[in-house]
């Protein structure tokens, strides 16, 4: 590949590119993110390679493996094209049958479509309902491209930005068009990106430093990973822009080493990249030089804050340090260093390919753009979803999450991660943006979502997020350390029913301290998931603490599993399910559980026969006393014993 | 170096630019409790204690003062009520990790803490990291360092940096704050090995 020495080279190789392309040529794209990924899309798209190439097709037809198409929950996703048509959990034996009926009799399989509630098959990806109401300005071209080929990346006119901006505007042009566009820090801090890369690029001294922060570790967020398996170019091409905009020579790239594909795949774009002149001495023939290095993180939660994490690229230990002076001005090595999420860097060449404008119209008057969050817990469609900012938590949950499963009630959602906090059903119509979600008393974080249904106890979420903080602390300062650790045991001791009166109040006096006097960040948020659920849950709490309930039915502690003499048959399912032989009984006798040796797994609750409906989850209430053993049961005339 | 202005508890104070609250503050006796802070050292704001309310205008913070540099104009309150809720607390959960250490103990006893409400665990190291940071500082030789994270963050010895460098220094010794360094030193020695007759 010779290099591309002008804006105008770049426009020759797309040319060429698409020269070589023809548009109606049918072509299989095969999604290869995480979550298909295990699902076995691999062998799905071996299988298609296998086939195509036994039925001599492979002139007539293309097979693509892209990045993730977000729709998590329906992997393996395959969605031919031109036609758009767009198959769901697709299995390697499906696919000898999408070969011959589809790409060769051009007819379409029903069973694989998408059916909505009334039945109705959908064809199209972009009409089924879960990416109809989003806005895929971020995420979208990933199902387009494949990860590692840097032609389709250009083809779809990537590098067109930094092509531009090299060539047309100087570093102080697109610094205001940052700025003006308002683009607000997707990492979670919603600093705006523009204001920071000011302050990197006034800060005095020659070298400075560009750095995308990729080391994402919230529980159950998955945006960044999947950006930069499924389009990594996006995010360097963003990278490169900002590097020339702030005046930086060196960039890097933190990412966990947790995200192995995505660590390949970077290795091989940054090589692709240089190889055509995009990254190196003189990129574009603009005299403008700029190279990036991978820094793999080595498992710590903390690292993803940015003090951490520069102290971690400079080769020690990732702890965060007091950040009076800000790592904008002494990052790295002292020099001024600017971090970004791998969401920011990826938005802004959308912002340079189609201005300001069209970005600014696009979210609420403080929070522009689009937002990735992914939408996982108890909801029907989990996945990875990217709306516009403004839209309400009900649209997400409802009209893209289609609701909750199993016809149960909605609790709250945790955004933000760990360091979010949880909003209840009151509060569903909040629109998403970073203000509004800081009032709520959680943050837009990195855009976790985590919805809850009734059955989910809010003791345990905050037990649950603070043992997680617990363990990600590095234990530097005395309140995250040792504050966090006594908020963890006093959580546990409620969901364990020894919960004392005052435990609620003096929850909240560490929190306060905690929020008021940790070192960094995850300190300083950390107490968000206990201070959220008392504010809006402190019954739940009261109930633990006074009555020894468990409204939710979680905590083991608090409950127990009983039968119902009246309703019990006799029948034997849940006697010989139980793990732990704790239930006594026969043939015609009554079962009774023996609450010394009940384990409280739930099994019998789930497999005794809806008809008979006689075992029961008490919480807060005495145990009944058991029949006798040996009672029999007592049946109408005429019914016989199951 | 330029000279700037600010006010400590309402205590006009003249400090070099460049130069931290704390610094300003102890030049003219006004005592900040801290217990990671030594002069030789690095300030690393680690256990917090020297939290202090600072103003410029309307907005106050709050801020560690080994660390925060002295500005022009800046109004610093070393004791306001929200500095000494967050030194009561922080110290009652130190009371509850290394109830024995006599600082804390101090500490404790001059804002008025004279029990923790919470179970007492006690350790030796409060974690403070002067010797650690004495160690790699100032004697360039991390015989002794941090391993672990958050609840489970300890102060080892690595046996063979300390069994060279330790016995012809000991320096950090004077510097625990608790005293007992040195036994665990002495715990964490390696031994002299004999296997046939071959050194080791």
């Amino acid at each position: 590949m010779p290099r591309l020495n002008s804006a105008t080279d770049l426009e020759k190789l797309r040319q060429e590119i698409l020269a070589h392309r023809d548009p109606n040529k049918p072509c299989v794209t095969i999604c290869s993110g995480t979550g298909c990924h295990a699902y076995g899309s691999e062998k799905v798209a071996d299988t298609f390679l296998n086939e195509i190439q036994s039925k001599n097709l492979q002139k007539k037809v293309d097979i693509r493996r892209t990045g993730c198409h977000g729709y998590c929950e329906r992997g393996t996703i395959v969605v031919i094209f031109p036609e758009e048509i767009c198959y769901l959990r697709v299995k390697p034996e499906d696919v000898p049958e999408i070969i011959a009926t589809t790409l060769v009799e051009g007819k379409i399989i029903e069973r694989l479509l998408y059916e909505d509630d009334d039945g109705q098959k959908i064809i199209h990806e972009g009409d089924i309902p879960f990416y109809k109401h989003q806005r895929r300005i971020v995420f979208g071209p990933n199902r387009f491209i494949d990860p590692k080929s840097i032609n389709d990346y250009i083809a779809r006119g990537g590098y067109a930005a930094l092509a531009k901006v090299l060539s047309e505007m100087t570093p102080e042009q697109v610094l205001e068009e940052v700025k003006k566009a308002n683009l607000r820090g997707r990492g979670g801090g919603g600093f705006p990106a523009g204001i920071k890369w000011e302050t990197t690029r006034n800060a005095p001294g020659e070298i400075k430093y560009v750095i995308v922060n990729a080391d994402e570790g919230d529980p159950g967020a998955y945006m960044d990973r999947s950006l930069l398996e499924g389009n990594p170019h996006s995010v360097l091409e963003g990278l490169i822009i900002g590097a020339y905009t702030i005046g930086a020579h060196q960039g890097f790239i933190y990412v966990r080493q947790e995200y192995p594909l995505a660590v390949e795949n970077l290795y091989i774009i940054l090589e692709q990249a240089r190889e055509h002149g995009l990254l190196g001495a003189n990129i574009l023939g603009s005299g403008f030089d700029f190279d990036v290095m991978v820094h793999r993180g080595a498992g710590a939660f903390v690292s993803g804050e940015s003090s951490a994490l520069m102290t971690a690229i400079e080769g020690r230990v990732g702890e965060p340090r007091p950040k009076y002076i800000r790592t904008a001005v002494s990052g790295i090595w002292g020099k001024p260093s600017n971090l970004n999420n791998v969401e920011t860097w990826a938005t802004i060449p959308l912002i340079i390919n189609n201005g300001v404008t069209w970005f600014t119209s696009i979210g609420t008057e403080k929070s522009k753009g689009t937002k990735i969050f992914s939408l996982v817990g108890k909801v029907n469609n989990t996945g990875l979803v990217e709306v516009p900012m403004g839209m309400t938590l009900r649209e997400v949950i409802y009209d893209i999450g289609g609701g909750i499963p199993h016809g149960k009630k909605f609790k709250g959602v945790q955004t933000g991660g760990p360091s979010g906090g949880v909003i209840p059903e009151s509060l569903i119509d909040t629109r998403v943006d970073f203000d509004e979600l800081t009032k709520a008393g959680s943050m837009m974080g990195s855009g976790g979502m985590i919805v809850m249904d009734e059955d989910t106890c809010m003791v345990d979420v905050a037990r649950y997020f603070l043992s997680f903080l617990s363990e990600e602390s590095c234990g530097q300062c005395v309140p995250c350390r040792e504050g966090i650790y006594q908020m963890l045991k006093i959580l546990n001791r409620i969901c364990a029913g020894q919960g004392k009166p005052g435990d609620i109040e003096l929850l909240e006096e560490i929190a306060e301290v905690v929020r008021d006097a940790s070192l960094c960040a995850l300190g300083a948020t950390a107490p968000n998931p206990v201070l959220s659920t008392i504010k809006y849950f402190r019954d739940e709490y009261e109930a633990h603490v006074e009555k020894k309930r468990c409204p939710a039915g979680v905590c083991k502690a608090l409950i127990s599993y009983y039968i119902e003499p009246k309703k019990c048959q006799a029948c034997l399912i849940c006697l010989r399910n139980c793990p732990a032989e704790a239930i006594s009984g026969g043939k015609n006798l009554i079962h009774i559980i023996n609450q010394d040796k009940c384990t409280k797994c739930g099994v019998c609750l789930e497999v005794c026969p809806p008809q008979f409906d006689a075992v029961v989850k008490l919480s807060g209430v005495p145990v009944p006393k058991p029949v006798a053993i040996g009672t029999e049961v007592k049946r109408k005339r005429g019914e016989k014993s199951e | 170096m330029s000279e700037v202005t600010l006010t400590i508890n309402n205590q006009k104070v003249k400090a070099e630019a460049g130069t931290t609250i704390l610094e300003a503050a102890r030049r003219v006796e006004i005592d900040i409790p801290t217990l990671c802070y030594h002069e030789k050292l690095a300030p690393r704001g680690a256990c917090r204690l020297c939290t202090v309310e600072i103003s410029k205008g309307q907005r106050s913070r709050l801020v560690t003062a080994c660390v925060y540099p002295v500005e022009d104009g800046l109004k610093v309150e070393t004791e306001s009520k929200r500095v000494i809720k967050i030194r009561k607390m922080l110290l009652e959960l130190m009371l509850a990790s290394c109830p024995g250490v006599k600082s804390i103990q101090d500490y404790a006893t001059r804002y008025g803490i004279t029990k923790t409400r919470f179970d007492v665990e006690p350790s030796f190291c409060i974690l403070c990291g002067l010797c650690v940071h004495y160690c790699s500082e100032v004697k360039g030789k991390n015989a002794i360092g941090f391993v672990g994270r958050g609840i489970e963050r300890r102060v080892v010895f690595f046996p063979d940096i300390a069994a060279e460098e330790c016995p012809k220094c000991g320096e950090c010794f004077s510097l625990c704050p608790t005293g007992v360094l040195p036994s665990n030193y002495a715990l964490a020695r390696l031994p002299q090995f004999t296997y046939n007759n071959i050194r080791l």
